[in-house]
């Protein structure tokens, strides 16, 4: 411990110890035991405490007392559990204070012991005392672990939920030191605090009220979860028995928590489950839940990594069967093979999704998310019925739309629950569009062009839903018809395209500002893909979408602004803009240049400055011919309206232009990389002395210089990389100059020295570039990096501040106090 | 009680309801759909409608060409437009006593009712259904009687002649009832029979029935009403809506305990979502009006088109349209957008709070203000010196056969920059549009009905939980382009009963009860006798007196002294006498405890027999048997009346007198 706290903690122990004075605040004693933790790391708790006697005084006061407020007995429990946790000072302590404190005579019998933080802290000091077998000894003998028990049902479900923890802690420690190596086949011969516990548990098991049954089991998820000792096949060869019997029961008590028991079980690498029986136990709960119960535990057995083809089938099965149901309630002819051939569990299937609306929302949501993240995982099931899952969708999709004619009567009461319904529009085309991963037989792929494209038109499609639709759209139209070296769109793609556009007109019209957004973005993501092939470009001029989204530079809401701005940005990239041609018409084209500056100098919201600079940058590493035509001017006028700007986000992007704009001109960066040492070093260019005058003239420097005390550090940290990487090209430019030479660096070191006071008004005046490479010499680029590289607060962060606002809060409460009277 | 259906529209209804000794006709909803058979009437001259062929059989026989005109393949009726009315001869309508109106688009046949059947009663209405229903009459008489037409077809009526005639005209129905629009002389005599009431309001029908107008948040003014008597309710329900717009909200509550509910007036286009309806119009307009096309939207004077300008109101600046000009033109296009402003009582709670900041309630005030949005009675005058274009046009009749908007099709037709907007969902655009193909210009259709969908009706249902349900037999299955929506049809318990035009129902309840009044000197004199805890009885002997459907007890004359002398007859004498009543026995008797007494009494060998009805006690030395049912006792023995009196003795002590 630094001397500085040392000096304070007297003073902070007093405050604690005074039943007068108030710690306001709960996070400062939380900060204060992290601290005591960091410095436990490395110091010994015992010479701490010895050192320093005023946290014994401390500790023996509230044992005493008890006169202080819960939080910071709280916090004592808490603080006692951490010294305690390294033997010697649990020696130390362990007479009066430690039975004092966790014993039955201690926090137990306290009035304040009502308090839920009271009994948390309790709890979290016994789980950081527990860390050595002298502490099992105690715990034993103090009755410590009955009260766990008891406060396994805490009306405070943290406290619940940390008594549990604490038990799987308890369970563990015992058995660690109990074992070593190989496992105790007899549970008989285990240690006796583990032998009480896990015969509460087997008890708990055995309770008939299901809040009991739930605490056991969460305990055993818990051990299962961290332990992976061979003592674990052992307990788990004791307490299947009772646990197989909770599916005897009608109904089967505390589901959620029993399915969890058995995917933690079936995680862990030390049982042997052919012998324990667990499969069997999966498939037959498998087959006895309901099919909303059932469909979490089926994704879980197929994540497992070692489980039975047939266990593996019937899980699948479980996730399947809502589609299922919902083709073969839709489908008229038997036509081709659906997704499960047995009908097994299926009426139970259909009773869910008929017996009421939510019920069958749920169902299918569920069911379409768990396939969806099953796709993406690679214990997928192979092979993947693709196409009757893409039926399966199209057709929800579609009931949702209204436009099934159904076969049966419960595909006409599907018809009506589904009508209109956002969240399984929106689950299904999120599945949808994870399905185009597949490959798809064309005319079902058409299938998907026409209903997204309903999807789309649709006035009854929610923002929400179009947003997801345009998505889905936009995987389909990229995945369609996939031959590997061709990223043309399909002839199929193209005629969905000519159908899209015209709604897409219409979208980009909608009042409602959300579905504006999402059609500009889906529009950029399109030319992005596809600017470049004619037919695309074709379609696309032929339509009013490029007028319409350069209309939408103006639109009032900023969000649209910021993606119109995208969007005309790339439509100029790839040459699209709204008038006719550009090339023969250069001061239209000029036009979006000037409409995104005027942007970027007057918009009163950051987002579509943002997007200007993004874009801007964009065309200046591409080489955008408005670009290049005066790189100069362009660069200057930007540089001028983002050195003014508010948002930093908008500053860092204007760093980020110029350092494009640098490396256009020098080079990339030099790389510091220690595996490129032995690299010859390649030759950069140097730079023309020309162009550092421009740089000047820009002002480039200006403007790094004013980053650099930006009062946003990550804008200082851009702008200290970009002046570091200026340095580096220019180490050879030089003359023989030293910082403070020219009169000229000598003013401009006196404009920074008072721009760091705070008086950014000053220009830095017309400059050499001389002086402002002495000036980038004299600065102390690289430890400043290593400041700014340094949390903001890292000195507010210290313990001595910690320590002493402490001290000062509770100052300032006294002088109000006084202030009372 | 008996419901006539005089109309089979389901949202333009015409009812009537006997009950009680009352008769009281629901809505007169006008049936204009027949006008889509009939040509349009061009405001400015057409050559092309004035050219159109006429329509021959296909013998060539060429009698009907004055007649019939012949335009894309479809036929026409070249006449003054007719309307298909309520049916007349199904019920005597001199005999309604009133008329209740529910919305101002269901009062427009009207005229029709009161001033040609000899009708004497009251009409009952609001005060905003009631101007506004007059500007939607003076509208129509106006657009009508602008455009004179000096030929009135009346051949192809012929039953044997139209026959010949292809669809849709040879299945148009009832074509001889149909009827050419009414003056506005008619109009305004109709009007002057009307009462204006306001919700909640209690008004008496010859003191047998009350009827109370409610909310039904469907448009400004608009009702749903509650005909009861002491013990029957019934709600009849039009157009409703829970829909936030402007009208005041609906007031489900009242409808709760109805024995019969009649449910009328639901949403035409149950599949259509009113918000989405209202972006796609939005969205269709602006892209219209960007492309440099023209926006008409045909519509009615008032409803929809209020909470249309609304949004406008708000989409515009955002959708770069503020340059773009706004034209309401209708002959009641002033006093439309002025009423909406004054009934404030009328209104959501957020348009009357504006009030009394105070600011106008509706949004369209400032678009006049302005100058976005103009008003014109018609095309002529001011309009054709301020008209630019591209603009967005409001203007009637939806049908598409009368009024400016006649002009705007011809005009606007043959570019495909240009848009037509349905949002009225009265008439099928299709049809709306068919003398007008071929058509370049954009159709688009966005219906806008805020009625109730099935979803919220079946939950209304749930709430208010009528006993019985009458409804038009369009809602009881579902669409027909449909057929497989099984959600979109009233779906109840009891099922609804269904009716259909000209057809009479028989209401599926009993009176029961009727409220008698005694009074006070009667009831002093009554002396109540407890049989049960909380229930007490008394004899009241008394003359009950009916008049103007109420009932009441009065005290019975005084037994009247013989006369003294000859003299004539008195009035009082016609009283009937009131004969000195045997006292009313009530209770029940327990047979152990009566075969008890029995035996106290010297009765022996009494055997008990249990009998579905009650007992049957033999007493089988005397031969004699008593038998005691719930509401009878008979003592059965062969004369021997000593007997019997002794037994009616023992059994009425187990019975209280009064």
């Amino acid at each position: 411990m630094d001397p500085e706290c040392s000096k304070l903690l007297p003073a902070l122990c007093a405050v604690l110890a005074d039943p007068r004075q108030l710690v306001a605040d709960d996070t400062c004693l939380e900060k204060l035991l992290d601290w005591f933790k960091t410095v436990m790391e490395t110091e010994s708790s015992l010479h701490l405490l010895q050192d320093h006697p005023c946290l014994m005084e401390l500790l023996s006061h509230v044992l005493k007392t008890q006169d202080v407020s819960p939080r910071v007995l709280s916090f004592v429990l808490r603080l006692v559990g951490i010294f305690a946790a390294q033997e010697d000072c649990f020696q130390y302590l362990q007479g009066e204070l430690l039975l004092g404190l966790f014993g039955e005579t201690g926090a137990l019998s306290w009035t304040a012991w009502n308090m839920p933080s009271v009994r948390s802290g309790w709890i979290q000091g016994l789980c950081s005392l527990a860390h050595h077998p002298s502490a099992l000894h105690f715990l034993a003998d103090s009755g410590a672990v009955d009260t766990i028990f008891a406060l396994q049902g805490d009306p405070s479900l943290f406290v619940a939920s940390a008594a549990s923890q604490l038990l799987v802690h308890i369970l563990a420690l015992a058995m660690q030191g109990g074992a070593s190596g190989s496992p105790i086949s007899e549970a008989a011969a285990w240690p006796i605090c583990a032998q009480k516990i896990v015969n509460h548990v087997e008890e708990s098991l055995h309770s008939k009220a299901t809040p009991q049954v739930t605490q056991a089991l969460n305990v055993l998820t818990t051990t299962f979860g961290r332990c992976h000792s061979p003592w674990t096949g052992v307990l788990w060869g004791r307490l299947s028995p009772p646990v197989a019997c909770l599916f005897e029961r009608d109904p089967i008590p505390a589901v959620h928590s029993l399915m969890d028991l058995l995917l933690s079980v079936a995680r862990s690498h030390v049982l042997n489950f052919a012998a324990c029986g667990l499969w069997e136990m999966l498939a037959q709960t498998l087959s006895r839940l309901s099919p909303t119960q059932a469909g979490p535990l089926a994704l879980g057995t197929l994540k497992l990594q070692h489980c039975p083809q047939e266990l593996r089938t019937q899980a699948f099965g479980v996730l399947l069967q809502p589609l299922a149901c919902i083709l073969k309630a839709t489908t008229q002819a038997p036509g081709p093979p659906g997704l499960l051939d047995g009908t097994a569990g299926s009426s139970l299937t259909v009773d869910a999704l008929l017996s009421s609306k939510s019920a069958c929302v749920g169902l299918l949501c569920q069911t379409l998310a768990h396939l969806e993240e099953l796709q993406m995982l690679p214990q997928c099931p192979c092979p993947w019925p693709q196409v009757p899952l893409l039926g399966a969708t199209v057709t929800i999709l579609r009931l949702c739309d209204g436009s099934v004619d159904p076969s049966s009567s419960m595909g006409g009461r599907l018809c009506g629950t589904l009508g209109g319904c956002v969240r399984v529009q929106r689950a299904a085309l999120d599945f949808l569009g994870t399905l185009s991963q597949g490959t798809s037989p064309l005319e079902l792929v058409l299938e998907v062009f026409a209903v997204l494209l309903k999807t789309l038109e649709s006035p009854e499609s929610s923002p929400t839903v179009l947003k997801k639709a345009f998505q889905a759209t936009l995987r389909w139209l990229q995945n369609s018809h996939k031959t590997p070296n061709c990223s043309d769109l399909s002839p199929d793609a193209l005629l969905f395209l000519g159908e899209l556009f015209p709604i897409l007109q219409k979208r980009l019209c909608s009042p409602c500002w959300e579905v504006r957004d999402s059609a500009l973005e889906f529009l950029t993501h399109l030319i992005r893909h596809w600017g470049g092939q004619a037919d695309f470009r074709e379609a696309l001029h032929s339509s009013e979408v490029p007028t319409l989204a350069r209309q939408l530079l103006q639109d009032p809401e900023s969000y649209v602004r910021a993606s119109a701005v995208g969007t005309a940005g790339q439509l100029s990239s790839r040459g699209l803009q709204a008038t006719s041609a550009s090339p023969e018409n250069p001061l239209a084209q000029q036009g979006l240049l000037m409409d995104l500056m005027h942007i970027l100098s007057t918009d009163s919201e950051g987002f579509p400055r943002r997007a200007v600079l993004r874009v801007f940058t964009e065309w200046l590493r591409d080489g955008h011919a408005d670009v290049i035509r005066d790189t100069e001017w362009f660069v200057a006028t930007v540089l001028q309206a983002v050195s003014r700007d508010l948002d930093w986000e908008v500053r860092m992007q204007g760093l980020e232009l110029a350092q494009v704009f640098l490396i256009q001109a020098m080079g990339q960066p030099s790389l510091h990389c220690p595996y490129t040492v032995g690299l010859p070093e390649a030759t950069s260019p140097r730079p023309h002395p020309e162009f550092l005058q421009t740089l000047c003239r820009l002002p480039l420097f200006e403007f790094a210089f004013c980053a650099l005390l930006d009062c946003d550090r990550p804008v200082a940290q851009k702008a200290c990389d970009l002046l570091l990487f200026l340095r580096d090209k220019t180490t050879h430019c030089s003359g023989p100059q030293e910082a403070g030479d020219s009169p000229n660096s000598a003013s401009v070191e006196a404009v920074l020295q008072r721009w760091r006071e705070g008086e950014q008004g000053q220009p830095l005046g017309d400059l050499e570039p001389e002086a402002m490479l002495a000036i980038l010499r004299s600065l102390d680029l690289e430890g400043l990096q290593g400041k700014l590289a340094k949390s903001s607060d890292h000195v507010e962060k210290s313990p001595q501040s910690l320590l002493q606002d402490m001290l000062a809060t509770v100052g300032i409460l006294e002088e109000n106090e006084a202030d009372c009277y | 009680m008996k419901l006539y259906c005089l109309s089979g529209h389901p949202t333009l209804p015409c009812n009537v309801l006997k009950f009680k000794s009352t008769t009281i006709m629901l809505d007169c909803g006008l049936d204009m759909t027949s006008t889509l058979n009939f040509l349009p009437l061009p405001l400015v001259q057409s050559p092309r409608l004035s050219n159109l062929p006429g329509w021959s059989l296909k013998d060539g026989n060429a009698f009907l060409d004055k007649e019939l005109k012949e335009c894309s393949g479809h036929v026409f009726v070249d006449s003054v437009p007719e309307f298909c009315l309520p049916e007349t001869e199904l019920i005597d309508l001199s005999t309604v006593d009133v008329i209740l109106i529910s919305n101002y688009h269901c009062m427009m046949a009207l005229p029709y009712i009161t001033e040609h059947t000899g009708f004497t009663g009251t009409v009952y209405a609001t005060e905003p259904t009631m101007q506004i229903g007059r500007l939607l009459m003076e509208e129509l008489v106006n657009f009508i009687e602008r455009v004179p037409k000096a030929q009135s077809a009346s051949l192809w009526k012929n039953k044997d002649i139209q026959r010949l005639l292809p669809s849709p005209l040879k299945d148009a129905v009832e074509v001889s009832t149909w009827r050419r629009c009414y003056t506005m002389q008619e109009v305004n005599s109709a009007l002057s029979k009307i009462q204006l009431v306001g919700y909640s309001q209690k008004i008496e029908l010859f003191g047998a029935v009350q009827v109370t107008p409610l909310s039904s948040g469907y448009a400004l003014g608009s009702s749903n009403w509650i005909i009861q008597s002491h013990y029957e309710k019934v709600s009849y329900v039009s157009g409703s809506s829970l829909l936030t717009t402007h009208p005041q909200p609906m007031d489900q509550a009242s409808l709760k305990n109805s024995d019969v509910l009649v449910l009328t007036g639901l949403t035409q286009i149950p599949t259509a979502n009113p918000d989405g309806m209202v972006g796609e119009f939005c969205s269709n307009l602006a892209l219209t009006v960007r492309n440099g096309g023209n926006v008409l939207v045909p519509c009615y004077p008032s409803g929809v088109i209020y909470d249309l300008l609304e949004c406008l109101y708000q989409y515009i600046d955002s959708a770069g349209l503020s340059n773009i000009p706004f034209y309401f033109i209708s002959p009641v296009a002033n006093s439309s957008l002025e009423f909406s402003q004054i009934f404030a009582e009328w209104l959501c709670h957020n348009k009357q709070s504006k009030v009394y900041l105070p600011e106008p309630p509706f949004p369209h005030a400032e678009l006049i203000q302005t100058n976005k949005l103009k008003h014109y009675p018609s095309i002529h005058g001011d309009f054709s010196n301020d008209f630019r274009q591209p603009c967005v046009v409001f203007t009637g009749h939806p049908s598409l056969r009368f009024g400016d908007v006649v002009h705007f099709m011809e005009l606007w037709g043959k570019s495909s920059l240009n848009t037509v907007i349905f949002t009225e969902p009265d008439f099928s655009y299709l049809e709306a549009l068919a003398p007008y193909q071929p058509l370049a210009m954009k159709c688009i259709y966005c219906p806008i009905d805020t009625r109730l969908n099935f979803i919220q009706v079946s939950k209304l249902l749930k709430e208010v939980q009528p006993l019985h349900v009458v409804c038009p037999e369009q809602y009881t299955q579902p669409p027909p382009a449909q057929s497989h929506r099984m959600d979109l049809m009233i779906d109840c318990q009891p099922p609804a009963m269904s009716y259909r035009r000209a057809e009479v129902l028989a209401l599926p309840f009993k009176r029961r009860y009727e409220k008698i009044e005694i009074m006070p000197e009667l009831a002093d004199s009554l002396v109540p006798m407890e049989i049960k805890p909380g229930i007490s009885l008394a004899t009241v002997s008394a003359v009950l007196h009916t008049k103007d459907n109420k009932h009441v007890l009065q005290p019975p004359p005084r037994p009247t002294q013989p006369p003294s002398s000859k003299k004539r007859k008195r009035v009082s004498e016609d009283v009937p006498d009131c004969k000195v009543l045997k006292p009313l026995l009530s209770g029940s008797i327990p047979v152990e405890q009566f075969v008890q007494t029995l035996e106290k009494h010297g009765f022996s060998d009494i055997k008990v027999e249990d009998t579905a009805k009650g007992h049957i006690v033999l007493l089988q030395e005397a031969e004699t048997l008593i038998q005691i049912e719930e509401d009878s006792t008979h003592i059965i023995c062969d004369n021997d009346e000593t007997l019997r009196v002794r037994l009616r003795d023992l059994v009425l002590r187990f019975l209280q007198k009064f």
